[in-house]
């Protein structure tokens, strides 16, 4: 299944880019998806858990992802 | 009740007429502006991103709470990104309600929610060119190359 994992503010910089598309087995979780983006360039300087969001609402690292789905990462969030 | 996310300059009495109501006694409206010092550094400006349609989702959460709480669905909240110079408003809490207590207290929760959960980042830029990503619990998050 494909997911699309949306990278903002200093996550994007890290990787480099705003959004990774990613290829997972069926089944694969919020965690299986990080222990990807770890793997990528720049992937290292993540933190051991940041909080996430699939389908724009706030999930735990182990939420089943479904094809299609938007996971992003949020970082520190600053607003205001 | 309404909110956005925008990129226009926002405009504090626009919002103000917008909630004003005839039977509420109090029109209250919080302006959040860039300051021109953070931690001891010299600011400039300050850059805004939002993921903006969870930042939506999440401040029409907070308004229907903060409606719920305290009695009034005459809220206007407004978020602006992009580049925005020292002084310029950055966010924009209008609401009105009968009596002046519950709409402190209403425009206090929605700025404290705010800053908590809705998935807004600012970069900061300095005086000697350097620009961060600022982490509220303290520290700037990562420097940007």
């Amino acid at each position: 299944m494909n997911v699309t994992a949306l990278l903002f503010a200093s996550y994007a910089d890290a990787l480099g880019r705003p959004a990774v598309e990613l290829s997972l087995p069926d089944g694969s979780t919020v965690e299986d998806a990080l222990g990807r983006l770890r793997g990528m360039p720049g992937g290292g300087t993540l933190p051991a858990s940041p909080l996430v969001a699939v389908n724009l609402a706030y999930a735990k690292p182990g939420a089943v992802l479904a094809h299609g789905d938007e996971l992003a990462l949020i970082p520190p969030v600053a607003g205001g | 009740m309404r909110t956005a996310i925008v990129t226009r300059p926002l405009d504090g009495a626009a919002l103000a007429a917008e909630v004003a109501r005839p039977e509420h006694g109090a029109v209250l409206v919080f302006v959040g502006t860039v300051r021109d010092m953070n931690e001891g550094r010299a600011v400039t400006g300050i850059e805004y991103q939002a993921y903006e349609a969870m930042a939506g989702r999440e401040l029409d959460a907070i308004a229907l709470e903060a409606s719920r709480e305290f009695g009034t669905s005459a809220i206007a909240v407004e978020h602006r990104t992009g580049r925005l110079a020292v002084g310029e408003a950055s966010v924009v809490i209008a609401l009105s309600h009968a009596h002046r207590g519950a709409a402190y207290d209403a425009s206090r929760y929605i700025i404290e929610q705010l800053k908590r959960r809705v998935p807004v980042w600012k970069r900061e830029e300095y005086v000697d060119g350097a620009r961060e990503w600022v982490d509220p619990a303290g520290r700037a998050a990562e420097v940007s190359r």
